[in-house]
């Protein structure tokens, strides 16, 4: 992917990235000319007129004022920021309506991860899945503080926010992957809630969408729960080998007596589980920070069964 | 200096600039009686000093202690960059640094730096006032100013803050570091701004010597008044911003927090309404600066006078509707984005015009390069830059891609690292032998300005390419592909940082050891040289001075250098 990319700019792959980029590289040959005009004209100058040791103090002849220069420095900048001001606000309409047409994504933020939900069913975490040459809306929100959805490759970036909806679009031109970054700092993990936009073709993409709504047919509970374990980021910062990380590892942890940081203790059993899926900020094991997102509404009950058999599985819990 | 002596003939029959001369000299050559040693000695006569001249220095102390301190952040954030991996500190002890980094450069470092060092020594002198008009508010700044940053070094030592210097909500009010004590020591240090807006404004109005006419005063006063007008109007509205913040962490007021009913965007909205105009009460003074360097350093009349005065108060005014263009990507209405856009490419316009009337300042000039001039001149060159830039920040298309990469980190420190920055250190350069009598060593001090050049273009360029590449600010880790311009970057840093280590160790010496100098080193023909010793007595002039020309006639007046006889 990396083959499309110049000096300044990433690769260029959405339908309003060339646009974009045309403006940018204007403002590059731009800012050159004046930045050498300027600097030029300051070492002709101070080449010309340097004070050389012994010289004499006279009086200033050089001129003080010119109105017509005056004039221009104020006029031919102000009719070129005119030019680049309709310039950009013209692409940037075009970055703000949405076709009619597009494929709608639920795009859900929290720390520190992505979550998309796709129009047919199936949803995916820090890899949003689209077809190529399809206009794509996404409609934001965040569970916790700001988060900024980014693609450079696409020159896509919204605010995604906590309390109303942001939408942003693009149409992806070129089948890859392409990095997603959040611009909008959220906390210990900000430079970690990245992931990667996969644009692959129009059957591949519905191939990926009937696989996406599988609810873990001919798999054990556990198996399913390890799955999802993966698929929806628990991982991030719940081990199974006993690392420490922001949250407490599952390795065996079922059945045991854990102190809250209230001063009470809980025993981890299925109730427990649940309720920290669905509402973890009630009963937080003493040593950690109440971070984690709710699940509600993420996942579906058979879901949470099966992490809850996971969960039980390696916390030691199983036989 | 060994030029221009008075005493060469010349062909000219033109006045010469008048030399103040010191009533008697001590043992060193320093005049007596001046500022540093009459008017009391020992620390209590300076902590409780009314002087305008002795409270520039103590915030000179304070305020580059605490360059230092956001200084050595910089430092700790380009060392952990040079690799995505954990070098020093882990993500959580980063983000509390580059917070911290922020808070104290700009709080406690850039918008005091120029106004409360520099305008506080230099703003009456150069107008032939004997003091600010109110000297007991001045003190009063100081001491606040030390009350705001003991708040902020509290936070500091405690469990820094990882908001980032814009404190975001919700995440400011949810995050469990010491928050409260930093918004509450930036409330503190508003009041300190606010008392030395007022101070400068009244004393701009009230206190002009004879004959120093609206249009006869030096730019750098000019550009203090506009300062000192955003300082008064736009500093209350961060007050208000912080205090809501605070009530909402302790009182649970919901206010900014979604989660309690408020709006978040709505703190951004306050924030920018102050810290937008706020880049300007960083930009304007080193803008003045620039101009008294310019026509010193060539021996030129500022050319468009006017127009340069003028364009300092058309930015004060422009730079209170621009706000919203910090938040080109959070979810405005397409009109308010249109708005905001268009203005801000308006605020644009005056300062190209200062650039363009600097650079012709030079034609025809007689121009040395010493050191504070070499610092006006990488001020042209960075600030060009950083003005450039700050289009395509204002093209909203491009802003759309640009906004929270390191294409801002870079445009924002050009702008007042590469603009502020420079204009103060070349400032402290030139009003350097003026404050201690002494000059410092001038190789050591072109050496400095030479790695800090350097080193500044090779740290911030680059982020322009990382950033346009993609690379968001605040990330603790990186992608590979980031991890070589990361690299360069930090060593452009290190550069950067000796070269800002000689230059303090350069002037320190200066003021104990360095030569004494004259009343007039440079051969300038504002009060402050004409008028006034070096360093100047406790109340500034021994007479109440008469203005008989303007502060950059040198097509009228031939600027008599002054150096001691007895060197």
């Amino acid at each position: 992917m990396d083959t499309t990319s110049t000096f300044w700019l990433p690769p260029s792959v959405s339908t309003v990235s060339g646009e974009v980029d045309g403006l940018f590289m204007f403002l590059v040959w731009m800012s050159v000319f004046f930045f050498v005009l300027i600097v030029a004209g300051t070492l002709v100058f101070i080449t010309k007129w340097r004070r050389r040791k012994g010289d004499i103090a006279q009086l200033d002849t050089g001129p003080s004022h010119n109105s017509i220069l005056e004039a221009m420095w104020i006029i031919v900048p102000t009719l070129l920021v005119l030019v680049i001001f309709i310039w950009s606000f013209r692409t940037y309409m075009k970055m703000s309506i949405v076709p009619a047409n597009a494929m709608e994504v639920k795009v859900t933020g929290q720390k520190w991860f992505w979550s998309f939900a796709y129009p047919e069913g199936g949803s995916s975490v820090n890899e949003l899945i689209v077809p190529v040459d399809t206009p794509v809306k996404l409609l934001m929100s965040s569970q916790d503080v700001i988060h900024s959805f980014f693609v450079p490759a696409f020159r896509v970036k919204k605010d995604v926010l906590p309390n109303r909806y942001s939408i942003a679009w693009f149409e992806a031109t070129e089948v890859g992957e392409y990095d997603l970054f959040c611009t909008e700092f959220c906390g210990t993990k900000h430079s970690e809630m990245i992931g990667k936009v996969r644009v692959v073709s129009y059957s591949e993409f519905q191939d990926w969408q009937e696989e996406a709504m599988f609810s873990g047919e001919g798999m054990s509970m556990a198996e399913y729960g390890e799955r999802l374990y993966v698929n929806k980021a628990c991982l991030t910062c719940h081990t199974t080998d006993g690392t420490p990380a922001n949250g407490p590892t599952w390795l065996g942890i079922w059945g045991t007596e854990e102190p809250l940081t209230d001063g009470t203790s809980v025993t981890v059993d299925e109730n427990y589980v649940r309720e920290s899926i669905l509402n973890p900020r009630t009963k937080i094991v003493a040593g950690y920070q109440p971070i984690m997102p709710t699940y509600q509404g993420i996942l579906s009950d058979k879901e949470i069964d099966a992490l809850v058999a996971y969960i039980k599985e390696v916390g030691g819990g199983g036989e | 200096m060994a030029v221009n002596n008075a005493s060469t003939a010349t062909v000219d029959t033109a006045p010469r600039s008048a030399v103040a001369v010191p009533a008697s000299t001590d043992e060193k050559g320093l005049p007596h009686p001046n500022f540093l040693k009459d008017g009391g000695t020992g620390l209590w006569s300076w902590l409780s000093t009314l002087d305008h001249k002795r409270i520039g220095v103590l915030y000179l102390i304070m305020v580059m202690t605490m360059f230092f301190v956001g200084g050595l952040y910089a430092m700790l954030i380009r060392i952990e960059l040079l690799s995505p991996n954990q070098i020093l500190m882990n993500a959580d002890q980063y983000n509390q640094a580059f917070t911290m980094h922020g808070a104290v450069m700009i709080f406690l470092f850039i918008i005091p730096s120029i106004p409360a060092i520099l305008g506080n020594f230099v703003l009456p002198l150069q107008i032939g006032a004997k003091d600010v008009a109110f000297p007991r508010l001045n003190l009063a700044s100081w001491y606040l100013y030390m009350i705001g940053a003991a708040f902020a070094v509290y936070s500091l030592v405690v469990n820094a803050a990882d908001t980032g210097w814009t404190f975001y909500t919700p995440y400011s009010t949810t995050t469990n570091t010491a928050v409260m004590s930093i918004t509450t020591g930036a409330f503190i240090l508003g009041f300190s701004s606010i008392f030395t807006g007022i101070n400068f404004i009244v004393t701009v109005h009230k206190m002009r010597a004879p004959g120093m006419t609206w249009f006869k005063m030096p730019l750098m006063i000019w550009a203090l008044y506009a300062t000192a007008v955003i300082q008064v109007l736009a500093t209350p509205v961060l007050g208000i911003t912080l205090l809501l913040l605070i009530l909402e962490r302790a009182f649970g007021v919901g206010i900014f927090d979604p989660a309690m009913g408020g709006d978040p965007v709505l703190f951004q909205h306050f924030f920018w309404f102050y810290s937008h105009p706020a880049v300007y009460i960083m930009i304007l003074p080193g803008m003045g600066i620039i101009s008294e360097l310019i026509a010193t350093f060539s021996r030129r009349k500022i050319f468009g006078y006017k127009f340069v005065a003028f364009s300092s108060l058309a930015i004060a005014l422009v730079s209170f509707i621009v706000w919203g263009h910090h938040m080109f990507t959070a979810g405005q209405s397409e009109f308010a984005v249109m708005v905001f856009s268009f203005i801000t490419f308006m605020v644009g316009i005056p300062s190209a015009i200062k650039i363009f009337n600097w650079t012709t300042t030079l034609y025809k000039g007689s121009i040395s390069l010493s050191v504070p001039m070499l610092y006006a001149l990488s001020f042209l060159f960075k600030f060009t830059i950083g003005g450039l830039t700050g289009i395509f920040l204002g093209a909203v298309s491009v802003d759309i891609h640009l906004h929270d990469t390191y294409f801002i980190v870079a445009h924002f420190h050009y702008v007042m690292v590469g603009g502020t920055v420079m204009a103060f250190i070349g400032g402290l350069h030139y009003w350097w032998p003026k404050i201690f009598g002494r000059m410092y060593n001038r190789i050591s001090a072109t050496v400095a300005w030479f790695l800090v050049f350097a080193g500044f273009n090779m740290t911030f360029f680059t982020q322009f390419i990382l950033g346009s590449q993609g690379m968001p600010r605040r990330y603790w880790t990186y992608i590979d592909e980031y991890t070589r311009m990361h690299g360069f970057s930090s060593i452009g840093a290190m550069i950067m940082g000796v070269g800002f280590a000689i230059m303090g160790i350069t002037l320190l010496h200066g003021a104990l050891k360095g030569r004494v100098v004259g009343s007039n080193p440079w051969g300038a023909l504002t009060l402050e040289w004409t008028h006034a010793t070096s360093p100047p007595e406790p109340h500034n002039f021994s007479e109440t001075p008469v203005v008989e020309h303007g502060p950059y006639d040198y097509d009228k007046v031939i600027p008599q250098v002054d150096e001691p006889t007895s060197a």
